[in-house]
């Protein structure tokens, strides 16, 4: 059954919506809309680390993520520059060394397209292995560190005089944010991986008044993302990656429908 | 101050520095169990601070901090949060423990809001929040209260119910209380410990140990009983804006 390229993305696709609809819930409540970002473009980097030393590209990208994730938080620290400049920094400057490195690795063909925007042709079995894998365990260290990181969301200081350990529950996330970047850049390419986080968050956020409601939302509309964009994509021969993102703008186009509705009901 | 069975948390000579300027220095003072200790002092004084030290909130503190309770419940003096998160007031009671949906409308019915459970957190007005966030705090039955103007922005009936029910709770719960205040007539009735701040201790002991203390009738006199919001200090020394102490 995973012979058909499109089933393999297809259920590439799906085990990343599953991921994305929970973290992305948390990249929109804790403002991390250019972090995420600026993981995604280091990733880059980490993909031409994985074909100078003919790695897997998955870990190669996680690793490489992780370094960049801490890297800020030591900059955060030690400098008075704001959060914002030292993400730009980070992310342009990770970005243009991959590119730089790209250009010495002459003996292979590149195609930085596919990088860039997700290229559903690319999706191996084997890849289905670490997307669903990687994804599950994701989700259960997200569960085992909800209620500090959701309490810490909610007020830092209320969740640290509890006892509850937020700096910890942030690490993590962190983390969780490099491996959601890993495994599913092939599918969605760096430059939209943080459209697949945030717009179905956001799109859930219009529709929800509890935060287990948004969660859910945000997963569903991720998932008809998917199945929408990729659907899209063989038919009209797009790439997969900006299909997806179309299909989620879409969807949360019809969910501000909702919210204009629910004002016309208070007036 | 020796250490017995009874210590939930006991600060020994504690400060705090941001940017190299002390908000609050040589700090010593202990909450037992059934306790309430009262931090009074203007604004600016360091109240705040050393109940953040208390906690745990600020790590680089100087001095020591022993803590012997995990079970705390703190209403903090500001709580901003981002109406980015779509939140209840029953999803906020539940923010750092779970309990059960009776223990819930028992903490909301104490502080009067019980009504309020479905309604979301960001359409409160600020009593109301209040009397939420001190919900909040007791739902849990904690063995350490800290409250940090518990009352602001509550209407005067309502002020008295929830001091009555915070001397109620320290009661009932058996456990200890961190309060800070600016209301001078519930700091006397209901204390058993009043630690004046002004940076530094500038007095402390039983309410009436303190109503007696020199420097104390110096801080609120005689007239300061009628305009209890305005009082003035007026120490042997006086603080520069570096926050040093200089004696007069």
């Amino acid at each position: 059954m995973f012979d058909d390229f499109f089933i393999r993305a297809l259920v590439a696709g799906i085990g990343v919506a599953f991921v994305t609809g929970p973290l992305g819930c948390f990249v929109v409540w804790r403002r991390l809309s250019y972090f995420g970002d600026t993981l995604a473009h280091s990733a880059l980097l980490g993909v031409t680390m994985a074909y100078s030393f003919e790695f897997n590209i998955a870990i190669s990208v996680f690793i490489i993520s992780s370094v960049i994730a801490l890297i800020l938080i030591q900059l955060q620290r030690k400098t008075n520059l704001p959060g914002d400049a030292l993400l730009g920094l980070l992310a342009h400057s990770s970005l243009a060394v991959g590119l730089v490195v790209i250009g010495f690795l002459t003996f292979i063909r590149f195609d930085i397209m596919g990088l860039l925007f997700g290229d559903i042709l690319a999706v191996t079995v084997n890849d289905l292995i670490i997307i669903w894998a990687g994804g599950a365990l994701i989700l259960l260290v997200l569960k085992l560190i909800w209620k500090p990181l959701f309490a810490s969301t909610v007020n830092y200081e209320l969740a640290e005089a509890e006892g509850l350990n937020p700096d910890r529950a942030k690490a993590i996330f962190t983390i969780l944010m490099a491996a959601i970047i890993a495994i599913s850049i092939k599918m969605v390419g760096l430059l939209l991986i943080t459209g697949m986080l945030i717009i179905p968050a956001a799109m859930a956020r219009n529709i929800s008044d509890t935060p287990q409601k948004m969660v859910l939302f945000s997963i569903i509309g991720g998932l008809l993302s998917v199945i929408i964009g990729l659907f899209s994509s063989l038919e009209f021969n797009t790439a997969s990656g900006p299909s997806i993102i179309t299909a989620s703008l879409v969807l949360f186009i019809l969910s501000l429908l909702k919210i204009k509705q629910s004002i016309q009901l208070k007036n | 101050m020796g250490t017995n069975s009874n210590t939930l948390v006991k600060l020994k000579n504690a400060g705090y520095q941001q940017n190299d300027k002390w908000l609050v220095k040589g700090v010593s003072l202990e909450v037992e169990k059934g306790k309430i200790v009262t931090l009074i002092g203007p604004n600016g004084s360091g109240k705040s601070t050393t109940a953040k030290i208390a906690l745990g909130i600020y790590k680089k503190f100087d001095g020591e901090v022993e803590k012997y309770t995990n079970k705390i419940g703190y209403v903090p003096q500001k709580v901003s949060i981002d109406w980015t998160l779509p939140l209840r007031v029953r999803d906020f009671m539940v923010l750092t423990e779970s309990l059960k949906e009776e223990a819930i409308d028992e903490a909301l019915s104490l502080t009067g809001v019980v009504h309020l459970k479905h309604k979301n957190l960001g359409n409160l007005s600020g009593g109301e929040f209040q009397r939420v966030l001190l919900a909040r705090a007791i739902s849990k039955k904690p063995e350490l209260l800290v409250l940090d103007e518990p009352v602001q922005g509550v209407d005067f009936t309502g002020e008295i119910a929830l001091y009555e029910l915070i001397k109620k709770i320290s009661e009932e719960l058996n456990c200890g209380i961190l309060l800070i205040s600016h209301d001078l007539h519930t700091v006397m009735s209901a204390t058993d410990h009043v630690v004046c701040l002004n940076g530094h201790v500038c007095c402390s002991g039983s309410p009436s140990d303190v109503a007696k203390n020199n420097e104390y009738k110096a801080l609120f006199g005689e007239q300061a009983a009628q305009t209890l919001s305005i009082y003035e200090h007026n120490h042997d020394h006086v603080h520069s804006n570096e926050g040093e102490i200089k004696k007069n």
